[in-house]
């Protein structure tokens, strides 16, 4: 069975018909002034669903969750909770709680208080409250931290205190706005999976908003790339990866190498493409595109092999000149300057400790690469 | 619901505000009366402003108030500023709290009890008051706030500024004439407003340490109202609001071209 | 061997940096010492003489009392002075029930001023921490802006506006609201209005510094879990603006329990006010060792207050750091 990414996925409602989405953006506009920050949007999020809201800062992501918190409220367009329009709904009747980015935890709480306050909101029996909040400190690792203020914590412990605070009424959906922008990087590793964790164990619905592709790509279902208040393509981490729909998905998430072409000739399964310089690419799926049509063939730096002969097998394998190299310990990145004056960059996995085919500066070089390695955009 | 808290925020300013400046606004407006009654209109007039030039009393006052504000802003200045780089600067001294405690407490102490105080000083050193005798008054209770204002403003200061300069070979007083002052200059001349204006508006510590000859406008002012109210007096106080409102236009103006100033240059500096 | 080498280094080391630090020091004696003496002298000595004073007999003379302790007779003068302390003064303004009326009647009239300032300054404070930031320092010019002009000048615009015939009678009287001027000038009501009135800013200034640091993000976190708009203010922004209420009541209270202008334009005869009483002692009665009997009764009872703020105001120094 072949399978887009090494990972085969069970939880898929997105691809059943017959699933019922839960959050439902509608033809969803939000101006600010004579600013669009999210423009005509719709998408749709399951139940039990991570699903990250993936861009640039002031492509909208944010406006899109703070109206799905209730802070915003379209300027047309619904939004749609389990079938129930969300509009006029105030953020303190929504069934939807939000880590904020800050945090925002209450400095004069203690960790305990922050976590009650929801619960308090909604008159939760007091006793019921204190279990309640014990159960979350105990989820979150921070027991022996009730009785402290926030500023007595560190910054990965007030993350957790801001999510403890945001489960602890278990809403529909939490929102999670940069839920680790602030911490390092070591830490955020770790808390990507500590979050993943929590998700599966609570059965919550994530909505997660966050700029930073790798911790899109590792904790999500699902990533929507956002762009100028529009959605660029909603897909798995692994086709967003290896099948971008569009030369901006393709150029935000990871590194790519870009050729401008013409389709020269369609065959059944193949496509020839003349490059802007010159240079002969034969490829597969692109099944819509017509002859002659401007297109761009787009493919990831691993997928290129490099070597000092030309292989002896490869259908597409072009000449050029060693212009830079990089090891990195784990891989070797080339840029090779193709002699139709093309930069391509290519990556090595150092699989082994000791190189068959040393390459350095100035030496000549072929790029050589599959029909299946790229994709052809046609916008 | 954003809708109306806001709202609520226009009105409270809009209403705040109008309290605020009403009186003032009033106060002008009457100060421009024909008629002598200060709440009846009676048509416009400047008479009381021409009546008020030939008032020799009030001008000799506002000459002398003129001289105590500015001898006692620039020497509250100095000292103020002095003030402010001890509290900030030097954390560990013997009898910190002590002068700390002094530079705080005038800022709220009821102007009587200093005004007294200060009286009974002179009268022991054998002092004469007069035109002196307020001015010290003046420096001393005007150089708490010139301190407060001016150490604001070195809490927020950059050290690593004199840090530099120091590194660079300056040694520490020429650091601190060369960095330091240029970039609390702001700072310390709003203390001196702040000063000058103090020295301008008080009555209660000038009528205490005053003596015969030495006038200030407000114990002027003070005397006629008692008397009853009369148009002349908001004439003067017309000019008098009009002389810091110009001082205050004009230092904001030049705030605010420096800032467009730099902003440009900025943008300048990005475009490369 | 090595603690020797390492003290001798040290000791070199030290004889070089010896003259700067030398220069260094002076320097920063200098700074200490020149507001320090200034403030000592102009400040601190002067209350110890109010007390002295406080402790003298009233004499016919100019000046209009006996002095106690005569600097001119040095120590000896000093000490045939202490034996000469006494009490009368004290005494008196015991008797009198006077004095405890107009320092009581001070008290609450400081009091209930500065609720209502706090009442009127919090939602200017407020508006101006939620309006656009771009408007923000203009709000902040026009707040400080009248400080700027004459106090006695504010004060006595009011004269115009509450007196019998003034324009807030006039304007009542023309909308029909009242058939008979209100008597306003000349009772508390008019002490109270003047009050908050030249005090507003002093409220308005440590609040909205207050509320304009507060993440907003806070409120919407409180209305996220389920807390209405009312009560996340009185559950998350009046308790971080605490701090700030505390300053500007402490800027309008004490100032305020002093008073002498206010109650005297507007208040009338007949108000009663602790720092009228000591102006009329002292220029009216020309009774100077009772008049500062008075201020050193009145420093007593704002002891407390004082020490607060100036707490308030070292604790803010050490957050703005």
């Amino acid at each position: 069975m072949k399978s887009l990414g090494s990972i085969r996925r069970d939880f898929a409602p997105w691809n059943d018909p017959s699933a019922k989405p839960y959050i439902q953006f509608d033809k969803v506009t939000k101006k600010f002034g004579d600013f669009t920050a999210v423009n005509n949007l719709s998408l749709t999020i399951f139940e039990r669903e991570f699903f990250a809201l993936l861009g640039a800062s002031g492509c909208g992501k944010s406006t899109l969750l703070r109206m799905l918190a209730g802070f915003e409220e379209p300027t047309a367009g619904r939004i749609l909770l389990d079938g129930q329009d969300l509009r006029g709904i105030p953020p303190y009747k929504r069934p939807v709680n939000m880590m904020f980015q800050s945090y925002a935890l209450f400095p004069h709480m203690t960790v305990e208080k922050n976590i009650a306050f929801g619960l308090k909101q909604e008159g939760m029996p007091a006793p019921d409250i204190e279990k309640r909040v014990a159960e979350m400190l105990r989820l979150v690792k921070l027991e022996q931290f009730a009785k402290r203020k926030p500023h007595q914590l560190s910054g990965g412990q007030r993350q957790r205190v801001a999510l403890a605070r945001s489960v602890a009424k278990r809403p529909k959906v939490l929102l999670l706005d940069e839920p680790l922008g602030a911490l390092d990087k070591k830490l955020r590793e770790e808390t990507q999976f500590e979050l993943m964790d929590l998700q599966q164990e609570l059965g919550l619905t994530f909505v997660v908003v966050t700029h930073d592709q790798e911790e899109a790509m590792t904790m999500a279902d699902r990533i929507a790339i956002m762009d100028k208040g529009e959605v660029m393509q909603v897909a798995t981490p692994a086709e967003i990866y290896e099948a971008p729909t569009s030369r901006f998905v393709a150029h935000f998430v990871g590194n790519v190498n870009m050729f401008e072409g013409k389709v020269a000739e369609r065959a059944a399964n193949t496509t020839r493409i003349t490059g802007a310089t010159g240079a002969q690419i034969v490829v597969e799926n692109a099944a819509d595109t017509a002859k002659g049509a401007d297109i761009v063939f787009a493919i990831r730096p691993e997928k290129i092999k490099v070597s000092s002969r030309k292989p002896a097998d490869a259908v597409n394998a072009l000449e050029g000149e060693v212009y830079d190299v990089a090891y990195l310990g784990d891989m070797t990145v080339y840029h090779i300057k193709l002699d139709d004056g093309q930069m391509v960059r290519a990556s090595a996995l150092n699989a082994a400790r000791v190189s068959e085919d040393p390459l350095t500066w100035n030496d000549r070089a072929w790029v050589s690469f599959r029909p299946d390695a790229g994709v052809v955009l046609t916008r | 619901m954003n809708a109306t808290w806001s709202r609520f925020n226009i009105s409270s300013i809009v209403l705040g505000f109008a309290f605020l400046y009403l009186p003032i606004v009033l106060l002008i407006v009457f100060s421009f009366n024909e008629s002598k009654l200060v709440t009846v209109w009676g048509g416009f007039s400047t008479k009381w402003y021409v009546s008020l030039f030939h008032n020799q009393g009030l001008m000799d006052a506002t000459w002398v108030t003129a001289r105590v504000g500015v001898i006692s802003a620039t020497v509250a200045t100095v000292l103020g500023t002095l003030a402010a780089i001890t509290l900030t600067r030097y954390t560990r001294f013997k009898g910190r709290v002590l002068f700390s405690g002094m530079v705080f407490a005038p800022l709220v102490m009821p102007e009587v009890i200093t005004g007294l105080s200060l009286l009974l000083l002179f009268v022991a050193i054998g002092l004469d008051r007069g035109f002196f005798t307020v001015t010290l008054a003046h420096i001393t209770f005007t150089m708490c706030f010139v301190a407060v204002v001016v150490q604001s403003r070195l809490v927020s200061f950059d050290r690593s500024l004199e840090e530099a300069a120091m590194d660079l070979g300056a040694p520490p007083v020429k650091t601190f004439f060369q960095i330091t002052l240029p970039v609390i200059l702001p700072a310390i001349i709003s203390g001196w407003m702040l000063a000058f204006t103090l020295s301008l508006d008080d009555l209660v510590i000038a009528s205490f340490t005053s003596g015969p000859g030495a006038t200030t406008l407000p114990m002027k002012i003070y005397s006629q109202v008692r008397l009853g109210v009369t148009p002349e007096i908001n004439a003067a106080c017309t000019i008098l609001i009009a002389v810091v409102a110009i001082g205050v236009i004009i230092a904001s103006i030049a705030n605010k071209r420096r800032e467009v100033q730099r902003q440009r240059d900025e943008q300048a500096a990005q475009r490369g | 061997m090595t603690n020797i080498a390492a003290a001798a280094c040290s000791s070199a080391e030290t004889a070089a940096q010896l003259p700067t630090r030398l220069a260094k020091g002076f320097v920063d004696r200098l700074v200490i010492i020149i507001p320090y003496l200034w403030l000592l002298f102009f400040f601190l000595v002067p209350f110890i003489i109010v007390f002295k004073i406080s402790l003298s007999q009233t004499a016919i003379s100019m000046p209009p009392y006996t002095p106690v302790l005569d600097f001119g007779d040095g120590i000896s003068g000093l000490f045939a002075g202490f034996r000469e302390l006494n009490f009368d003064n004290y005494t008196w303004l015991t008797q009198d029930a006077l004095y405890f009326n107009a320092y009581v009647t001070s008290l609450i009239i400081a009091g209930i001023s500065t609720v209502l300032t706090l009442i009127v300054g919090y939602p200017i404070a407020y508006g101006m921490a939620r309006a656009p930031a771009t408007i923000r320092p203009t709000l902040l010019m026009l707040v400080i802006l009248p400080f700027w002009t004459s106090f006695l000048i504010r004060v006595y615009a009011w004269i115009g506006i509450l007196k019998p015939e003034g324009l807030l009678n006039q304007v009542l009287l023309a909308t029909g609201l009242i058939s008979q001027p209100l008597v306003i000038l000349n009772t508390y009501t008019a002490i109270f209005i003047g009050i908050v009135y030249s005090y507003l800013p002093f409220m308005v200034l440590p609040l909205y510094s207050s509320l304009e640091k507060m993440d907003y993000s806070l409120i919407e976190a409180a209305q996220d879990l389920g807390c209405p708009p009312i009560g996340a203010f009185w559950k998350i922004t009046f308790p971080l603006s605490l701090p700030g209420v505390i300053a500007g009541c402490l800027l309008v209270f004490i100032p305020a329990v002093g008073e002498f202008v206010i109650p005297d334009l507007l208040g009338g005869s007949q108000t009663l006010m602790i720092g009228k009483t000591l102006w009329n002692e002292f220029f009216a009665n020309r009774d100077w060792p009772v008049s500062s009997a008075v201020a050193v009764i009145l420093l007593l009872v704002l002891t407390v207050p004082i020490m607060f703020f100036q707490q308030a105001q070292a604790k803010a120094q050490e957050q703005g750091k």
